[in-house]
């Protein structure tokens, strides 16, 4: 419908934002104010570009829209498009950098880098989304762990250097397999396009399949992250700043889960269901294990980085359910906890602002001079436990049907989490809001300011509205996933010779 | 009528949004802070301060409850002149086959628990006026009543699996902020999550049935359903490797929710906790509304009980082993509303026991009459705590009513009626559920009618104790707490008169309805009985001497109470010296706090610990990043290094990557 390129615009935009950051001069107030608002200026502008996509896309249409192809360099395939999968994680991603970018004011260690950094970044992520070129796809997946990486390390906490040593160390490791992967699909192939790939189900032997799903597994189970490779998640977040946190929560963490859809499934589906069972066991341990470490954390944000690792548990079981509600489910949970984990980063941030910690046991009784807080904590944290009427459940109750469907062994265990969750997010917020107010650094504190409270709001309207409407996101990805579920099966009756029921169930 | 029942239920929300967010400090202090407060104005937020904010949220969510209540009354007789309505709202959940909608469904069932929840939460609203009148957070508290009151309407009147867990979390979370509604208290935010979680052990095996329902009968909608569950007689699901049932299995799953919100035995140590909450919270969520919703599920599902009949005697077991516990740990209790509590949750396993047998207009009869009663009793315990500046204690009150004599009447009333004193509700539905349990002519229900009868005399004596010990006698409470010592105003005594007219003559008034010769017009098509099930006509038939039983036990129970309260006062202390460890026993309540504190949580603990120290940080961590970092690097060296040279690695190594990707593409292409 649109004959300029929207999606080049949305990517690249905030790059041309940075670039702005760049040439303005000086370290003066003025300056920073300059910085902040084009920063912040870029992102609204970008959303608002991004809402234009969300109003022109056709959720019924096959395919990939919005396409642009261009060759690069000569050499290089620029190609980029989205469907159902792909188009609520772009939203997802503009949506939330104006809140990152705000939650960001207080920066004050070389604000300059720092702004560009996000921004870059965001080019990186959206690009990611969109890509539909091994090669472009490789690019931006891995591009955006550079600037991660230095946010982590130059504006992180005390023992940042080494969070994001570990962080670098787990996604490096990945990310080389990965790569060897896609040298072998396009020599298998003869295309580095993914689009083409997709068009026809997958006719890549199956030993070769199992391989492949292996090397892309590598990669997202460290970005998932997957039990028992989630060991960088909860220093990587302990060490970020907020702003960073929020956006390794809220949208680095759903490329793997995004990555498994756009390619293990369609690409591999034989081997997607051969490894279904260790997906399973690896999903279930997530959600019972760091449900139970969760429950003992002493730091606010490790346990909510915790908390993150097992409902990514249940994005993984969703996924290889190979069913309709097991991978609706996914990728709802994956839009929930973009909304519900980044508002809880954003309010741990709110406090450590104030109070420079995030040890539990130094807070306590902010309710009785947080009233705002306590409202607006209380209401992500049942987001958080999965409450029906909150987008939160939704993805839950979807995931866990479709692994009841598949196997109810798995189906059983993962139930369990909903008995956990309760638990240590309850836990914490008994620790943190109520009880008497005792401590003496306590009696001053604030309420949210109107900046706090501006970012906080819409995220937790969406919350509440996907909660009781889930269609509105449901709606965007229904076709995609049916599309996906018949490449799946299809790939899967070349490769058997026989129709798979669980895949083949609508 | 729509109209009517959209307004019935949305109602109570809007006020509880209306007072919840405009009438709290939620929005006063945005960008400000708020005065520093005195240290110790913290204590415990009740009758140490006054009240300086606006009416208008509590007489907002009240005036609003009233018109909600007088509506439900028109919808009540609406429906039972033969009418039911389903009014969808819009869509909820659609993914594949799986779909819900928000609607409201009203039949005779749904229509009787509307009356249920919208009287007494009106007259817990009014009540609350002036129980709660000191307190400082009051708009909270009345925004927290309403939402509750939503929540609880969205399950009755749920058209669906998907809505009724809705409610059923729904109350679960209005259950757990009031609870904990007094949240400078330890005990009270400690209370809080134990009922939150324990109902999610709960909620637990709810899901999983709504999963099972779901891939045998493809929906998770009533009609569809029901009207399937006959043709799936004989056929199994394969769930954890066992080849079981399929209607078993689907409702032994739903009852284990049941057992949870219901705290029946085994899911029931969250009750006598939750009396931490204000005492009208314990009134209406957890006697009278909330803690029914076991029931009624099971109501609800009937055409699915009603073909799983080893589920049903797993409901009986279940029953009837609370009633007598339940009833054995109230013999002992000293503090007012802990023996009341553990009476509730007496009386809900004599209405499950009624379910278990088939008997579902039974059971819903006595979960109707109870609310009356069960609600005046918690609101005139809550009439002499208020009265005796916040006492608890049976033990320090005595002779109070010469003090309060209008509370004392409205006690007495409900304390004859929950022991089923002749022509009181409890006479009529509690009796009828024992004879019920004789007249199914089944061993495990025979077991069931003995520990009811048992639990009858139970019930009469912890009542009667509850009565002398209170409100006869000499007073045993300070001088300057008798000094104070007040009658509670109109506006506490109002809803106390209407529930007694209820616990008078509420089963006289309705039991044609619910069990007697208009009962099959009444209930119409929203129960479902076997062709075979004809319980309700057999309980009118049974011998004299079951019939009688009830009543001598009530009279032995009070005889009893005389007894050891009044002649006898030396008694209850010898009898608990000489039969020491039974006493500890049940004033311990058959320490199942201290063997879950050991069996479960605990062992969470424990191995949360272990997880985090040895799993993550010593074998994970060990043998990953720490080891390779160990082996290739020394991590002090590296910290000089990160920001000039790893960056540019990392991007070194991508650029590699990207090198030899593109080689290959350009000796290919």
């Amino acid at each position: 419908m649109t004959d300029w390129p929207i999606l080049s615009v949305i990517t690249f935009l905030p790059l041309i934002g940075a670039l702005f950051i760049l040439v303005i001069r000086g370290d003066d107030e003025v300056a920073r104010r300059n910085m902040r608002a084009t920063a912040l200026f870029t992102t609204l502008f970008t959303f608002a570009i991004s809402l234009l996509l969300l109003a022109g896309f056709d959720p019924d249409a096959a395919g990939f829209q919005f396409e642009e192809r261009r060759t690069w360099f000569g050499l290089m395939n620029y190609h980029v498009g989205v469907d159902g999968i792909s188009l609520p994680f772009v939203l997802l991603t503009t949506f939330l950098m104006p809140g990152v970018i705000l939650a960001s004011w207080n920066v004050k260690k070389r604000l300059k880098e720092y702004l560009i950094a996000f921004l870059v970044l965001q080019t990186l992520m959206v690009g990611v989304f969109v890509a539909l070129d091994l090669v472009l796809f490789y690019l931006f997946f891995e591009g955006a762990l550079i600037p991660m990486f230095l946010i982590i390390g130059i504006w992180g906490g005390a023992r940042r250097i080494y969070a994001s040593f570990k962080f670098f160390l787990y996604t490096l490791a990945g990310s080389v397999l990965m790569l060897l992967a896609m040298i072998v699909i396009y020599w298998q192939t003869g295309t580095t396009d993914i689009a083409q790939i997709l068009s026809s189900p997958s006719t890549l032997p199956v030993d070769l399949q199992k391989w492949l799903w292996l090397a892309f597994f590598a990669s997202f189970a460290v970005k998932m992250p997957m039990w028992p490779v989630h060991t960088w998640l909860p220093d990587a977040h302990v060490e970020a700043p907020t702003a960073g946190s929020v956006v390794l929560a809220a949208i680095l963490l759903k490329m793997g889960g995004y990555g498994f859809l756009r390619f293990s499934l369609p690409m591999f589906p034989a081997a997607s269901e051969f490894f279904a069972p260790l997906v399973f066991v690896l999903s279930v341990v997530a959600i019972i294990y760091t449900s139970l470490v969760a429950m003992v954390q002493e730091d606010i944000k490790k346990l909510i980085a915790y908390s993150s690792v097992a409902h990514m548990g249940f994005v993984t079981m969703g996924i290889f359910a190979l069913n309709k509600q097991g991978v609706d489910g996914a990728m709802f949970v994956m839009i929930s906890h973009g909304l519900v984990s980044g508002a809880l980063f954003l309010i741990v941030g709110v406090i450590y602002d104030r109070m420079h910690t995030r040890e539990i046991a130094a807070y306590g009784g902010l309710v009785h001079r947080m009233p705002l807080y306590a409202f607006i904590f209380m209401l992500f944290t049942m987001a958080n436990v999965g409450l029906p009427g909150t987008s939160g459940f939704v993805g839950e109750f979807l995931a866990l049907t479709g692994a009841f469907v598949t196997n109810t062994w798995v189906a059983f265990f993962a139930t369990t989490g909903v008995i956990l969750s309760a638990a240590y997010a309850l836990y914490l917020y008994r620790r943190v809001i109520f009880g008497p107010l005792q401590k003496r650094e306590l009696k001053q504190i604030a309420d949210m300011n109107w900046r706090e409270a501006a970012v906080l709001l819409p995220l937790a309207v969406l919350t509440i509205w996907f909660g009781v409407q889930p269609g509105a996101v449901i709606s965007l990805y229904d076709n995609a996933v049916n599309t996906l579920l018949g490449q799946v099966s299809a790939g899967l009756e070349l490769a058997n010779g026989v129709v798979k029921e669980a895949a083949a169930r609508p | 009528m729509e109209t009517l029942l959209k307004l019935i239920v949305f109602l109570p929300l809007l006020g509880a949004i209306l007072a919840g967010l405009g009438g709290t400090a939620v929005f006063r202090y945005i960008g400000s802070a708020p005065p520093v407060q005195d240290a110790h104005d913290d204590d415990d937020g009740h009758h140490h301060h006054h009240y300086d904010g606006p009416r208008w949220p509590m007489l907002l969510t009240t005036a609003l409850l009233m018109v909600t209540a007088v509506l439900s009354w028109i919808a009540f007789f609406d429906v039972i002149s033969g009418n039911t309505y389903k009014v969808v709202l819009m869509e909820w959940v659609r993914s594949g086959e799986m779909t819900a909608s928000w609607a409201l469904r009203v039949d005779t069932l749904t229509a009787v628990m509307l009356v249920v929840v919208t009287t007494v939460s009106a007259l817990v609203h009014l009540y609350s006026l002036g129980y709660m009148s000191h307190d400082p957070h009051q708009p909270r508290f009345f925004s927290y009543l309403s939402l509750f009151t939503f929540a609880m309407l969205m399950l009755v009147t749920s058209d669906n699996l998907l809505q009724m867990f809705f409610g059923w979390e729904g109350v679960g979370l209005a259950s757990y902020l009031l609870i904990g509604f007094w949240y400078n208290r330890d005990s009270a935010n400690a209370a809080a999550i134990k009922a939150f979680v324990v109902n999610r052990v709960g909620d637990f095996g709810f899901a999983l049935g709504i999963f099972a329902a779901f891939v045998l009968f493809g929906s998770i909608e009533f009609d569809p359903i029901f009207a399937a569950a006959g043709e799936m007689q004989g056929k199994t699901l394969t769930f954890l490797g066992w080849e079981v049932p399929a209607l078993e299995l689907v409702a032994l799953l739903l009852f284990m929710g049941a057992m949870g919100k219901s705290a029946q035995f085994l899911l029931h140590t969250w009750l006598p906790d939750a009396m931490e909450g204000p005492t009208p919270v314990s009134a209406l969520i957890h006697a009278a509304t909330m803690v029914t919703a076991g029931v009624f599920l099971v109501a609800r599902m009937s055409p699915v009980y009603e073909l799983a009949p080893f589920t049903q005697d797993v409901v009986v077991v279940i029953g009837a082993i609370t009633a007598f516990f339940a009833a054995t740990v109230g013999l002992v209790q000293n503090d007012i509303k802990r023996i009341i509590a553990y009476s509730t949750c007496s009386q809900l396993g004599y209405m499950f026991v009624a379910m278990g047998i088939g008997a579902y207009g039974v059971g819903m009869f006595h979960l109707f009459t109870h609310a009356f009663f069960k609600a005046l009793l918690f609101l005139g315990a809550g009439s002499a705590i208020h009265a005796m500046s916040d006492e608890q204690d049976i033990w320090r009150m005595g002779g109070l009513k010469n003090y309060i004599p209008r509370t004392y009447a409205m006690m007495l009333i409900g304390t004859l009626a929950l022991t089923g004193f002749p022509f009181t509700a409890g006479y009529f539905s509690k009796d009828a559920i024992i004879e019920a349990a004789f007249a199914a002519h089944e061993p495990l229900a025979m077991t069931a009618f003995w520990l009811l009868v048992v639990a009858a005399l139970f019930t009469s004596f912890y009542s009667w104790r509850l009565m002398l010990v209170v409100f006869h006698g000499k007073p045993r409470a300070s001088r300057e707490t008798l000094a104070r010592v007040h009658e509670s105003p109109l506006v506490m005594m109002l809803p106390l008169y209407v529930l007694a007219l209820g616990a008078l003559f509420a089963g006289w008034l309705f039991k044609d309805w619910f069990i007697g010769a208009a009962e099959a017009e009444f209930w119409g098509a929203a129960l479902y009985r076997a062709a075979d099930n004809d319980i309700v006509q057999a309980l009118h038939h049974v011998p004299a001497w079951v019939v009688w039983s009830p009543f001598v036990m009530m009279v032995i129970g009070f005889s009893v109470a005389v007894l050891f309260y009044v002649v006898k006062t030396d008694l209850p202390e010898k009898l608990a010296t000489a039969l020491r460890p039974l006493y500890l026993f049940l004033l311990n309540k058959w320490y199942f706090d201290e063997l879950y504190d050991w069996l479960f949580v605990r062992p969470a603990f424990a191995f949360g610990r272990l997880f985090w120290k040895v799993g993550d940080q010593k074998i994970i961590d060990g043998l990953g990043p720490n080891g390779v970092a160990a082996r290739v690097l020394n991590l002090g060296s590296i910290t000089s290094r990160l920001q000039s040279g790893y960056v540019y690695h990392y991007a070194f190594a991508m650029l590699l990557g990207i090198a030899g990707l593109l080689t290959w593409l350009m000796m290919g292409g």
